[in-house]
């Protein structure tokens, strides 16, 4: 079984790796700040929200595999499954994961709490996207250190009245 | 408030093992942006936190907004140290809550 998990990451790792990286290694910020990728600004609720769970860390590309379509036919049920790469032992462990979406009307769409007990940091959800967006998962680390992804999703259909 | 509110859980489970548990709930979520026919807003109405205590012992909690889809799912992972019980505890805004519980059988 964890041979199994271990495979999944990994391949999901890669994918981020050969698929996302490129998206992603153009700081977030610059992105934000008008570059002809970002087809859907950053909302200034994401804006404060990022720089408010950021705080003073600077976070870290890579290590959290984010499984998410690159088109969601329907915005009001998109499945997410984000993996964290952490040993989860009471030395270093992930102690938060952050969903947050850079176009909804709420840019918050989750935090999950985590502990060594659950020895995988891996989490399931179905989030909400209102239009083609991207977005990012920030994970906290027991050290204080920050990871961060991002996944651009195109949506057909956006979330209804989100 | 919520309603149905079901854990699934694998069925064996080794002293030790690391388990996915998986769990939905039937509920509304809704954002308190859309408007009915008549124009007037729908308030806001969702569960905002997810708590997973296994034996009495906090192993999961998660605080949701309205960017989590409607009858929200979620799934975690948990070593199981031995048989127990998980009691999940789901509270919307108004403060009501709901619980189920499960067996963790372990072989």
């Amino acid at each position: 079984m964890p041979d199994r998990i271990a495979i999944s990451i990994l391949s999901r790792r890669t994918f981020v790796a050969s698929g996302v990286a490129a998206f992603t290694m153009t700081p977030l910020i610059a992105r934000a700040d008008g570059s002809p990728k970002a087809t859907s600004e950053p909302s200034q609720e994401f804006k404060d929200v990022f720089a408010k769970l950021v705080g003073a860390a600077t976070p870290v590309d890579g290590r959290i595999a984010v499984d998410l379509p690159e088109t969601a036919d329907n915005g009001n049920f998109v499945p997410i499954t984000i993996a964290v790469d952490s040993p989860m032992t009471e030395a270093d462990h992930v102690t938060a994961i952050h969903l947050l979406s850079t176009a909804n009307p709420h840019a918050h769409v989750a935090t999950f709490h985590l502990s060594p007990v659950n020895a995988i940091a891996r989490v399931q959800s179905r989030m909400r996207l209102a239009k083609t967006q991207d977005v990012i998962v920030l994970a906290t680390l027991s050290g204080g250190d920050m990871l961060i992804s991002t996944t651009r999703v195109q949506v057909a259909i956006g979330g209804c009245g989100i | 408030m919520g309603r149905n509110p079901r854990i699934k859980l694998p069925d064996t489970i080794k002293a030790g093992e690391v388990i996915e548990v998986k769990t939905v709930i039937t509920h509304v979520m809704e954002t308190g942006n859309r408007h009915d026919k008549n124009g007037q807003r729908i308030p806001r109405d969702i569960i905002n936190t997810f708590i997973a205590k296994f034996e009495g012992h906090e192993v999961f909690r998660a605080e949701f907004g309205p960017g989590i889809s409607a009858n929200p799912y979620l799934a975690f992972e948990m070593r199981v140290p031995g048989p127990g019980t998980m009691e999940i505890t789901w509270i919307d805004d108004h403060g009501a809550s709901i619980t189920a519980t499960a067996p963790v059988n372990v072989a």
